[in-house]
């Protein structure tokens, strides 16, 4: 049974209908085309589908539309967030991918960890996203462009 | 989009004309690419106001290659970069290049947009002198500005382009390389700042009006044959608009993507297959490799009339399991019957070739077929990306007028996915005073390429599945120096003595195909261990024991620049879980090459490798974009230790159990080393691909320094911990 | 004064007898020996049943220099370096200071140790074992590394006090076989009694932090998690077999939280010592039973439903890849039948990692995808759809907020 559900994303509230367990995924890309968070399994094993939720990091292949509702909801496509176009920025400075399907989950979950106030090294940037799978091997560019945006946002 | 070239004009004059404005121009020879497709404005097209488009029969995958094979046509342009727009892999618009793959688009891409652009530009300055009035000699060009600069006149190539220009063949050109002003820099790459903002940037983001989502249900095993489901019921779920049912292919259309999947669950859980045995015994695997059927072929094979050497003779068997491309994005494409033509939007990685192949699969005729490339998420060979354009093409056949988006879902792509093939190899060498007098290697292998249009048959695997089934064709081995399973299984050691014997099983239980270095990783690693097997015996350091047999100037080059960054002392001692190795090789014998160091450490109790850091030198003659060029050695090198130390396919008598990536880990962050990289840069000499270089060395260092650190010698990948705690003191 | 005299006198000779246990001599601090490869080698399979590593590593710390925080009830402490660095860990210490610690809980300097350290355990151990483990940790590279204070409130800082603790509840005695059963139950019972101190967990403390007499292994905590009950409970040897040697049974589900690394160093432990293991705990757990299959009628249309269908189903539903290579019904869970639901709490906040980033049993973590409201409608879900024969949970937000301040074991 579908259901009338309202969704803040980026800002902005829309009204979708769909059926509650419908994953956020899908909403996003198919009802609101935004492109950013990618299908890699749909399990919550890889994070190519990352979102911020409330400011967090989570899987939005794994996040039902009936939980996110009343929630705030940020993408990739966020405009007028300093930490995400630092990010961007850095990320093609350093030319911080090879294919880039992973990289919407490494910005996202950096978001999440550089707003939420985590301390920026080479080691917590590689344990905050240990769980997000790049195939490429482009791990040390990422680490390095999440690196060059937290400086960029502390000032230093 | 359709540019049918015979559209452009071909005014008869305009042709006469040309043909006495090509002074410049000597005979030469085509370049390979060109040969079946010489006319320039197939490759170059002036575009006002200020464009020139550039086509190429190569796709981007992720490596790069569009931003480089535009580097190389602004260079032989003589225009700004900016000025360059490219499209790559259509088949109603580019030339068949067949397959980007095998390290060669830099090289034979590259080597055709050479010649394509040099004999453009002199045409285009034939052209203006003519005009004008003055020997073509005398102009020079700076940003597509054709200028005199004794009068100062100058005009344009937009000015001076007319219609048909270009349509005339290439001949050759034996033009000197044009000034290098993009070649060489690190340009940013094209299509990276989409892809940070959530821009459409893969087939998997195409939004097509009226589009619709397909999911296949896929057999349980191999040769699985489905005995019933419930139709009725398939089809009242919602959104559910049609359901293809042919033989043992089932697929279904919907609305909505999540109702697709939803009726694809209900498909996986309520349909029977009736399922038989056919993998061999993952336990006895080797033997099972060795049984098989398969061709014999010598490819090397010299002092074989000197006398039997004397000395101590070794002997070593190494091995690696079936690996997946594991490709992060599961394969996806679009296809719409739209009238009478079929358009496809496919990331394979041979748009002409995927083109012949639905044609048969759909018994229609290739004209009336379009296979475009879009991005999808890195392949590293040829993975589910064919197959879900068969799927998808015949689901849009089921509804014609609506273009279907077909996306496999984790555990398709996991199991249905061609593997990189399991391989066998058994080295043996006699050392007499210190140094390799005799060299036998033998390698078993399934194939490595049953790519659409290699192998006869037909490699969709929707084809296998239908009634009547189209089963696969039975590849013939790939000659040297490219070879398949005996990818640089000839040492570019000199050894007076040789024999290398190649097994080409043609047997295929497990679906393989095509996946980064295909053998080579294989070989490379079996010979540089051995190798560091034979230098431990001879009592000599592993990197002097290489050099002192090798003559290929550049590869001794690269071994002394890797063993100077990477701190190389002969001698040092190892243990206590600490230590380090080294390696080298040239991909394909003829292509890139590199050394490495690696530097680990193993954890005692647990038998993890812990990689720390990887120093490594590359030669690949002229660097066209030197950050494309490390990006694509470090993924290389990360890839081939998560290869070397972690993967590793399961499966039982039936079925392939790696489902997902709780089957089939890969390296995780935390694992990943440092890397250092030193280019050994050789402007003007040929451009050599190295998308596949690092592989094979990175794999044979971490298995040497995985010695170093614990006199364990594992030889059979992946160097998994547990064999490692059991072997180790 | 005359009759303050004899209380004088029992509180002098009470205050002597305590001196007298309380106090031990410091054993003469002795030079690191060389190592012998097979002793090492045998040490290091005792070490893995015994997951020393487990305590004395820290995340993201050298292995065995310790520094990990255990939560007690008591406060918080910080376990010791047990390399053979000579000044931070225990390069200095002989076999003979190594046995009195892990027997009777005395450093080498003769200080009490806190009984954090299940020597009440580790004392069942044979003299040939502890000389293995000992040449083990000797033989490992020495980490300097000085752990954090211990954060525990006066009077439990004065360490003499657990002379008092050993007085009462250590039984300073050998693992007796039994002869009534044979060897590999007797293997068993050693490991399990012993070096596997799995009582440290599994059964309950009383107010001293003790084993509570007459209730071994029918339940316990461990950080924050519910150690289940061994004894009685519905688990065939060969069940036990396959969670202590993989990390996951089919009919009960997988090793998370603090039991996750203990299954991982089993997974390489000596196969024929897990199996005895397993063996010894069967003679004590009941029938396997099996419980009724999931209720689908249940709640089908709640809010629960709809976030097991989105959030879950993918992994846990009947198409899932794991569904497909044998994963079991939830119905089978043990964490859904448990009285208690702080562990599936733990599990759905928290998710499950394989050891290292290798092939395994995992779980994504929902603490930032479900708000606690979100979460009590699942586990309500939960419980009543999949464990339909059991009484619902109660207090779930109480739950709830303990585990998400508490934090959830790594």
């Amino acid at each position: 049974m579908t259901r009338s559900f309202e969704l803040s994303v980026n800002g902005k509230t829309h009204q979708v209908e769909v059926e509650p367990q419908t994953p956020l995924l899908y909403v996003l890309r198919n009802d609101l085309a935004l492109n950013g968070a990618k299908f890699g399994c749909g399990l919550g094993q890889c994070g190519a589908c990352t979102v911020n939720l409330d400011g967090a990091a989570v899987r939005s292949c794994i996040t039902p539309v009936a939980v996110a509702t009343g929630r705030r909801i940020t993408t990739i496509e966020q405009d007028g967030s300093p930490t995400l176009a630092a990010l961007q920025d850095a990320f093609v400075a350093e030319q911080a991918m090879q294919c880039g399907y992973c990289i919407n989950g490494m910005i996202m979950v950096a978001k999440a960890f550089i707003d939420g106030g985590g301390t920026a090294s080479d080691e917590t940037i590689r344990d905050a996203l240990a769980l997000n799978l790049c195939r490429c091997g482009a791990h040390n560019r990422i680490v390095r462009a999440v690196l060059r945006a937290a400086g960029h946002r502390s000032g230093t | 989009m359709t540019i049918a070239r015979r559209d452009l004009l071909k005014g008869a004059g305009a042709i006469v004309a040309s043909f006495a404005l090509r002074p410049a121009l000597a005979a030469a020879a085509l370049p390979t690419d060109m040969l079946k497709q010489p006319a320039l404005d197939g490759w170059v097209r002036i575009d006002p106001p200020g464009t020139v488009t550039i086509f190429t029969g190569k796709v981007e995958l992720g490596q790069g290659i569009l931003t480089a094979l535009s580097q190389i046509a602004a260079d032989g342009m003589g225009v700004d970069f900016a000025r360059i727009a490219i499209i790559g892999g259509d088949t109603s618009q580019t030339p068949n290049e067949g397959q980007t793959s095998g390290s060669q688009s830099v090289e034979y891409g590259g080597e055709a947009l050479r010649d394509a652009t040099a004999e453009a530009r002199a045409l285009l300055i034939a052209t203006a002198a003519a005009a004008r009035g003055v020997p073509p000699e005398r102009l020079i060009v700076e940003d597509g500005t054709i200028r005199d600069p004794a009068t100062g006149w100058s005009t344009t190539y937009w000015q001076v382009a007319g219609t048909g220009l270009l349509h005339r063949d290439a001949v050759g050109t034996t033009l000197p390389a044009p000034a290098r002003r993009s070649i060489g820099q690190s340009v940013p790459r094209l299509d990276i700042p989409s892809k940070v903002r959530g821009g459409a940037s893969y087939v998997q983001d195409m939004r097509l009006p009226g589009m619709l989502h397909g999911r296949v249900v896929r057999p349980p095993s191999y040769g699985a044959i489905l005995v019933g489901f419930d139709e009725t019921a398939v089809r009242a779920l919602p959104g559910v608009l049609a359901v293809v049912h042919n033989g043992s292919f089932l697929g279904l259309v919907a609305e909505r993507e999540e109702q697709a999947i939803a009726a694809r669950n209900a498909l996986v859980v309520g349909a029977q297959w009736t399922q038989t045995p056919t993998l061999p015994d993952p336990a006895k695997l080797h033997d099972a490799l060795r049984a098989m059927t398969k061709l014999v072929l010598t490819i090397s094979d010299k002092g074989g009339d000197m006398p039997a050497p004397t000395g101590q003779r070794f002997e070593a068997e190494y091995s690696r399991p079936y690996i997946a491309h594991a490709s992060i994005g599961p394969s996806c494409a679009v296809a719409h019957l739209d009238g009478g033509t079929l358009r496809v939007w496919s990331h394979t990685q041979g748009v002409f070739p995927l083109r012949q192949n639905l044609a048969t699969l759909l018994g229609l005729p290739e004209d009336r077929i379009v296979v475009a490339h879009r991005q999808g998420s890195g392949c590293y060979g040829h993975n589910g990306a064919d197959d879900v354009a068969g799927d998808a093409a015949l689901l849009a056949r089921a509804l014609p007028g609506r273009p279907i988006r077909v996306q496999w879902m984790r555990d398709d792509e996991f199991a249905w996915e061609p593997f990189g093939a399991a391989m066998v190899t058994k080295a043996s060498a006699t050392l007499d005073a210190g140094r390799i007098v005799d060299w036998h290697y033998e390698i078993w292998s399934p194939p490595h390429s049953t790519r659409p249009g290699e192998g006869g048959g037909n490699s969709l695997i929707a084809g296998w599945a239908m009634d009547p089934p189209q089963p696969p064709g039975v590849p013939k081995p790939i000659p040297q120096p490219n070879g398949s399973g005996d990818r640089n299984g000839i040492p570019l050691y000199a050894f007076a003595r040789q024999k290398v014997v190649f097994n080409h099983i043609t047997d295929m239980p497990v679906r393989v195909s095509a996946l980064r270095t295909l053998g080579a990783t294989t070989n490379v690693f079996a010979i540089e261990c051995f190798i560091d097997e034979l230098a431990l015996a001879a009592g000599a350091d592993p990197v002097a024991f290489r050099l002192a047999h090798l003559q290929d100037e550049r590869a001794i080059a690269v071994i002394e620049a890797a063993a100077k960054l990477g701190h190389w002392q002969a001698g040092a001692k190892g243990g206590n879980g600490t230590g380090r190795g080294f390696a080298f090789a040239q991909y394909k014998n003829l292509m890139a090459y590199v050394a490495v160091v690696v530097d680990l450490a193993v954890d005692r109790e647990t038998g993890g490798i812990r990689v720390r850091k990887v120093s490594a030198a590359v030669d690949a003659g002229e660097t066209i974009n030197p950050d494309g060029l490390r990006n694509q050695i470090e993924g290389g090198i990360i890839q081939a230790i998560s290869w070397s130390t972690k993967e590793q396919v399961r499966f039982d008598r039936t079925r392939i159990l790696s489902r997902d990536w709780s089957g089939y880990p890969i390296l995780a962050f935390p694992e990943v080393p440092a890397v250092e990289i030193t280019v050994i840069d050789r402007p003007g000499d040929r451009a050599l691909g190295v998308g596949e270089a690092a592989c094979g060395p990175t794999a044979a260092a971490v298995a040497n320094a995985l010695y170093h650190a614990t006199r364990v010698r594992l030889r059979d990948m992946p160097l998994a911990p547990a064999n490692i705690l059991a072997a180790w003191i | 004064m005359k009759a303050a005299l004899p209380i004088l006198l029992i509180a002098a000779v009470a205050g002597l007898a305590f001196a007298a246990i309380a106090w031990h001599p410091s054993i003469a601090p002795v030079a690191v020996a060389e190592p012998n490869e097979a002793l090492v080698k045998q040490g290091a399979a005792l070490a893995a049943i015994g997951d020393c590593a487990v305590c004395h590593t820290s995340p993201g710390g050298a292995d065995y220099a310790g520094g990990r925080k255990l939560a007690t009830p008591f406060g918080a402490l910080y376990s010791s370096n047990i390399t053979p660095d000579p000044e931070t860990g225990i390069g200095g210490w002989s076999l003979a200071a190594f046995t009195r610690a892990m027997r009777q809980g005395v450093d080498r300097a003769g200080h009490n140790l806190y009984p954090a350290l299940p020597y009440d355990h580790f004392t069942r151990i044979t003299d040939a074992d502890l000389a293995a483990l000992y040449a083990f940790l000797m033989a490992g590279q020495p980490v300097r590394a000085t752990k954090p204070s211990n954060e525990l409130p006066f009077p439990l800082t004065w360490r003499p006090l657990l002379a008092g603790w050993n007085l009462l509840f250590l039984d300073d005695r050998r693992y007796q076989p039994d002869p009534g059963h044979d060897a590999s139950w007797n293997r068993g019972a050693y490991l399990v009694e012993g070096l596997g101190h799995c009582g440290a967990c599994h059964t309950p403390r009383n107010s001293f932090g003790a084993a509570t007499a007459g209730k071994a292994l029918i339940g316990g905590e461990a950080e924050g998690w519910s150690a289940p009950p061994l004894a009685g409970a519905p688990w065939t040897e060969a069940s036990l077999y396959a969670y202590l040697r993989t990390g996951l049974d089919t009919h009960h589900g997988a090793a998370a939280g603090p039991m996750a690394p203990v299954v991982w160093n089993l997974g390489r432990a000596p196969d024929g010592d897990v199996r005895a293991m397993a063996a010894y705990l069967a003679s004590m757990t009941g029938p396997a039973g099996q419980p009724p299959a999931a209720d689908n009628a249940v709640m089908a249309d709640s809010p629960g439903a709809a976030i097991f269908a989105g959030a879950c189903s993918s992994c846990h539903g009947a198409a899932a890849p794991m569904t497909a290579n044998g994963a079991p019904s939830l119905a089978l869970s043990s964490t859904l039948q448990a009285s208690d639901p702080g562990n599936l709490i733990h599990v759905v906040l928290g998710g499950i990692r394989p050891e290292h980033y290798r092939a395994g049993p995992q779980m994504p973590a929902f603490g930032a995808i479900l708000r606690d409201d979100q979460l009590v409608e699942l586990a309500t879900y939960l419980r009543a759809h999949f464990a339909p024969d059991q009484p619902a949970w109660t207090g779930l937000p109480d739950v709830l907020h303990r585990v998400r301040t508490e934090g959830n074991a790594s």
